[in-house]
C-alpha cells in the first residue's frame, strides 16, 4: 500500500469511527429528540449542524470547479446559496420556531387549516428531497472510488451503512451531533489546501485575502489580473468580468437560488431543534457563519486552481507543457476519463484554448478541480487524504439531513397527521426508524441507477422549493388573511409554471427528445435559464395567491390569532412540551 | 393586541432596512452596477467582483446579527421574551 493510500484509509475510516461514536451516544429515546433533538440544541451547535447540513458534496466538490471556469459569472453560487440565509433569519425561522411544531407539512396544514395544503406540501418536499439525494449518493460512490481504489457500488454501500447506523439510530438527535464532527473535518479539509495554495501562490496565508494580493513571484502583478491577462490570451472570456447568460438570468438565478435556501425543508426543520426564538435567530447567524468559512474560500480556490492549471499547461507564453513531461495528477485524473487529451497539431505539446479547433485539453471536468487541486500545487500527501474524508462528511451528513427531512414528512405528517391520527409516540418512533430505512435503501438503489436526469436535478430541488413552499411560508406568516384556497391554488400555480418551463427546455421529466422547444439561450423566456427560473414561478404563486384571496373568503378569525401568536415571542411553546 | 401590533411594526420596519440593504449589496453591487463598481479597485479585486465574490456575503452576515441583537432588544422593550 503506498503512502497516499495509507493516510487515506486513516482519514476516513477514523472519520467513521467517530461519527460512529457518536451515534451510539446520542440515540434518540422519544419522537421529540427523533424530529427536532428534543428542542435542546444550543445556536453554537445548531449553526454548525445547518452548515455541514447545507454544504453538499456540490458545495464541496463541484462549487469552486464551477467557479474557476465561469470566473465572476459563479458569483450566483457564492451569493445565492448564502443570501436565503437573511430571509430566513428575518422572514421564517423564528415565527416557524415559535409555532413550536416538528415539520414544514405541519407548519402549512396548521396555517392553512387543510389536509389538501399539507399534502401538496408533503409531495413538494418528497420530490425536492430526493431529487437532491441522488446526487449525495453519488458524490459518495465517486469519492470512494476515487480515493480508496475501490468499485462504485462498494463504497455506496458502505456510505449507505454508516448513514444508516446514525441516522436511524439517533434521528435528528444522532445526525445533529454527528453533524457538528462533519462540519470540523468539512471545513479543515477544505481550508488547509487552499491556506497552502494561497501561500505558494501570494505569500498571504488567508485565501480571502490572498485572492486580492500581488503574486509571489516579484513581478507586484495582482494575481486576478495575470488571470485576466492569461485566459483572454488564450481567448477565453476574462475572469472577472464573464457574465453568465444575461444580467437579468444572473439576477433571477441568484434570487431562485436564495429563496430556494429558504425554502428547503431539511435546511427550515433544523429551526426546530432550539430552544427559543431567540435562539432560532442566533442560529441562522451562526450558520452562516459557517457556511460563510467555506463559500469565502471557495472563489480563492476556484481562480487559484484555474490559474495553476493554466500555470501548469503553459508556464510562459507560447512555451507549452511537453506531453510526455506531464505531471503525475494528471496522468492519475487521465485514468478516469475526466480530463483528456488529444494531440491535434501532433507537436508533442499541449495546446489550452477557447478555441474547440485548437484546443487539445478535449476534457476538463469541473469537478476534479477540487480533488486535484492540492496535487497539482504539490502538496503533502495527507492534505489529500484529509479531503477524501471531508468530501465524504459534506455528502454524509447532507444525505442525513434529507432523510430526516424525507422519514418525518411520511412518518408525521402522513401516517400519524393524516392517515392514522392515534398512532402512539413509542409506534410513530418506530414508524419513523423504518421510514428512514426505507428511504436509505431506495436512494441507495438511486445512486446505483441513477436516473438519466440525475444532472438537472438540483435545478429542480431548488425550483421546487423557490416557486412552492417559499411562497407559502411567507404569505402564512406576513398576510393574516391569506386563505387556504389562495395558498393552494398559489403552490400549484407556482409548481406547474416551473416545471412547465423546466420541461420544455429540458425534456419532461428530463427524457432526451422529449423538451418541445429547446434548450438554447435564443430559446429562454427573456434569456432566464431553467435553472433560473424559480424566481419567476414564485412570482406566479403570489400573484395568483392574492388574486384567488380576492375571490374567496379570508381566513378565519382563529387562524389570524393563530398567527398573532406565532409573531410574537411571547409565552413560548418549545417543541418537546408539545407532543 | 396593541402592544403586540406596535411590536409586529417595529420587526417590519427592521426587516424592510435589513432587506434593503440585502438586496442593494447582493442584486445591486453585485449583478446590476457591477460594472460601474469595476472601475473602482479593492487591491487586487475589481470592486464589483469583489461584492459577488465577497463583500456581499460578509454583510448577509452583519445583517443577520445586527437584526438578532436589534430583535432582542426588542423582545425586552415589548416585554414578550
Amino acid at each position: 500500500m503506498d503512502e497516499l493510500k495509507f493516510y487515506t484509509y486513516i482519514a476516513v475510516f477514523g472519520t467513521f469511527g467517530l461519527y460512529f461514536a457518536i451515534a451510539i451516544w446520542a440515540r434518540a429515546g422519544s419522537t421529540s429528540e427523533f424530529y427536532a433533538a428534543g428542542g435542546g440544541v444550543t445556536p453554537l451547535q445548531n449553526g454548525m449542524a445547518i452548515g455541514a447540513d447545507w454544504m453538499s458534496a456540490a458545495s464541496f466538490i463541484s462549487m469552486a470547479g464551477l467557479i474557476a471556469f465561469l470566473g465572476y459569472g459563479g458569483s450566483v453560487f457564492l451569493m445565492g446559496w448564502t443570501g436565503g440565509y437573511v430571509l430566513l433569519a428575518m422572514c421564517l425561522a423564528p415565527y416557524m420556531r415559535k409555532h413550536g411544531k416538528f415539520t414544514v407539512p405541519e407548519f402549512v396544514g396548521d396555517r392553512f387549516y387543510s389536509r389538501t395544503a399539507r399534502i401538496v406540501t408533503i409531495i413538494c418536499l418528497i420530490v425536492a428531497s430526493v431529487t437532491y439525494i441522488i446526487g449525495q449518493m453519488k458524490g459518495v460512490g465517486v469519492a470512494f472510488s476515487r480515493f480508496l481504489e475501490v468499485e462504485y457500488d462498494t463504497g455506496l454501500y458502505i456510505g449507505m451503512g454508516v448513514v444508516f447506523f446514525y441516522a436511524v439510530l439517533g434521528g435528528m438527535k444522532g445526525i445533529t451531533y454527528t453533524q457538528i464532527a462533519q462540519y470540523v473535518v468539512l471545513i479543515t479539509a477544505y481550508t488547509i489546501p487552499a491556506v497552502f495554495i494561497s501561500f505558494q501562490l501570494t505569500g498571504n496565508p488567508i485565501p480571502q485575502l490572498g485572492l486580492g494580493s500581488t503574486l509571489a513571484d516579484g513581478s507586484g502583478v495582482y494575481l486576478l489580473d495575470r488571470l485576466d491577462l492569461v485566459v483572454t490570451d488564450l481567448g477565453f472570456k476574462e475572469y472577472t468580468v464573464s457574465k453568465m447568460g444575461g444580467t437579468l438570468n444572473m439576477f433571477a438565478y441568484t434570487l431562485s437560488l436564495m429563496i430556494g435556501t429558504a425554502g428547503l425543508p431539511h435546511v427550515i426543520m433544523r429551526f426546530f431543534t432550539v430552544p427559543s426564538v431567540k435562539a432560532a435567530r442566533a442560529s441562522a447567524g451562526y450558520a452562516l457563519v459557517f457556511i460563510a468559512l467555506l463559500y469565502t474560500v471557495a472563489p480563492a480556490v476556484g481562480a487559484m486552481a484555474r490559474y495553476n492549471l493554466m500555470n501548469t499547461i503553459e508556464p510562459t507564453a507560447g512555451q507549452n507543457l511537453d506531453y510526455e513531461q506531464r505531471p503525475q495528477w494528471f496522468k492519475d485524473w487521465e485514468k478516469t476519463g475526466l480530463l483528456e487529451f488529444s494531440d491535434k497539431n501532433g507537436d508533442g505539446k499541449i495546446q489550452y484554448t477557447a478555441d474547440a479547433n485548437t484546443n487539445e485539453m478535449v476534457k476538463v471536468d469541473r469537478d476534479i478541480m477540487v480533488l486535484a487541486n492540492p496535487s497539482i500545487a504539490n502538496l503533502p500527501n495527507w492534505v489529500i487524504a484529509l479531503v477524501a474524508a471531508g468530501g465524504l462528511a459534506a455528502a454524509l451528513s447532507t444525505a442525513a439531513g434529507l432523510l430526516l427531512a424525507i422519514s418525518s414528512s411520511i412518518s408525521h405528517d402522513l401516517l400519524k397527521g393524516i392517515l392514522t391520527p392515534d398512532m402512539t409516540e413509542k409506534t410513530e418512533l418506530l414508524t419513523g426508524r423504518i421510514v428512514m430505512s426505507v428511504s436509505i435503501l431506495f436512494a441507495g438503489y438511486l445512486g446505483l441507477n441513477p436516473p438519466g436526469f440525475a444532472a438537472g436535478t438540483v435545478a429542480l430541488a431548488f425550483g421546487l422549493a423557490a416557486s412552492s413552499i417559499f411562497p407559502a411560508l411567507m404569505m402564512g406568516i406576513f398576510s393574516r388573511s391569506m386563505n387556504d384556497k389562495g395558498a393552494i391554488a398559489g403552490m400549484c400555480a407556482g409548481l406547474g409554471v416551473t416545471m412547465l418551463y423546466v420541461f420544455q427546455h429540458k425534456g419532461i421529466m428530463f427524457i432526451p427528445g422529449t423538451s418541445f422547444l429547446g434548450d438554447m439561450p435564443a430559446d429562454w423566456f427573456f434569456g432566464i435559464s431553467p435553472n433560473a427560473f424559480g424566481a419567476v414561478g414564485a412570482i406566479v404563486n403570489f400573484s395568483v395567491a392574492f388574486i384567488v384571496l380576492k375571490m374567496t373568503q379570508p381566513a378565519p378569525q382563529e387562524i389570524r390569532d393563530l398567527v398573532d401568536n406565532f409573531r410574537s415571542p411571547h409565552g413560548e411553546i418549545a417543541a418537546s412540551h408539545d407532543h | 393586541m396593541e402592544n403586540n401590533n406596535t411590536y409586529w411594526q417595529e420587526n417590519l420596519r427592521l426587516i424592510l432596512i435589513c432587506l434593503v440593504i440585502w438586496f442593494v449589496v447582493s442584486f445591486g453591487f453585485g449583478i446590476l452596477l457591477v460594472d460601474v463598481l469595476n472601475e473602482f479597485r479593492l487591491g487586487g479585486y475589481k470592486l464589483g467582483f469583489w461584492f459577488a465574490q465577497q463583500g456581499s456575503i460578509y454583510a448577509f452576515l452583519g445583517l443577520i446579527f445586527w437584526y438578532s441583537k436589534k430583535m432582542n432588544d426588542l423582545d425586552k422593550k415589548y416585554d414578550v421574551e
